[in-house]
């Protein structure tokens, strides 16, 4: 296995809220990756996000890790929750909320903060 | 054009579907919303849903035909 394909793994298993994504939170690229976003600081997340853009080997391999083809890719305690349109749908009818106390507890939200993982270089910001 | 050859793909996997509908998103060809209402979705959770969906449109998804995808699934029951 390549070297980002074991960061981005390590970002997915270690993560409690990994967001794959076009840009980075503070510069959203692409409007399903912000879409994701808001759906996660609405239900009051912490997310690790990873801006998939610097390097084209980082979609490929997430995509190889996860079987999903798309950005973005919202992973909650190292399982799948899905692209866009599906957490966008289960933000709207409050499962979104209900996933994430089921998976980190009902305090999942405590103290929760946005941050950027760099899978190209090892270092959390 | 890119949304019969979306559609006709979709066609074939879920050949029974009531509703199915590709639309392109921004005049640009690159950019769809797919809509499917299928018996193949009955009883799976969304992100099984979406996961037909994607394998039905793989390569166009692999070849760059589809720039963005949005994805709506409902199941029949």
């Amino acid at each position: 296995m390549s070297e980002i394909s074991e960061r981005i793994k390590d970002v997915i298993e270690n993560e409690p809220v990994a967001l794959f994504m076009k840009g980075t939170p503070q510069f959203v690229m692409c409007g399903n990756s912000g879409r994701v976003l808001e759906a996660l600081r609405a239900a009051g997340a912490p997310v690790a996000a990873v801006d998939i853009l610097p390097d084209p080997s980082i979609r490929q391999e997430l995509s190889e890790l996860s079987g999903w083809p798309t950005i973005p890719q919202l992973f909650v305690k190292g399982e799948l929750v899905g692209g866009a349109d599906i957490t966008q749908e289960l933000a709207e009818t409050g499962e979104l909320r209900k996933i994430l106390e089921n998976k980190l507890g009902t305090d999942y939200g405590d103290g929760a903060e946005e941050r950027v993982v760099d899978v190209l270089s090892g270092t959390r910001a | 054009m890119a949304v019969d050859r979306l559609e006709s793909l979709l066609r074939d996997a879920f050949p029974n579907a009531p509703e199915l509908r590709v639309e392109d998103r921004t005049g640009g060809g690159d950019h769809f919303q797919v809509t499917v209402s299928s018996p193949r979705f009955d009883g799976l959770a969304l992100l099984e849903q979406h996961r037909l969906v994607n394998d039905a449109l793989a390569e166009p998804l692999r070849d760059g035909t589809i720039h963005e995808l949005r994805i709506k699934t409902k199941g029949t029951t």
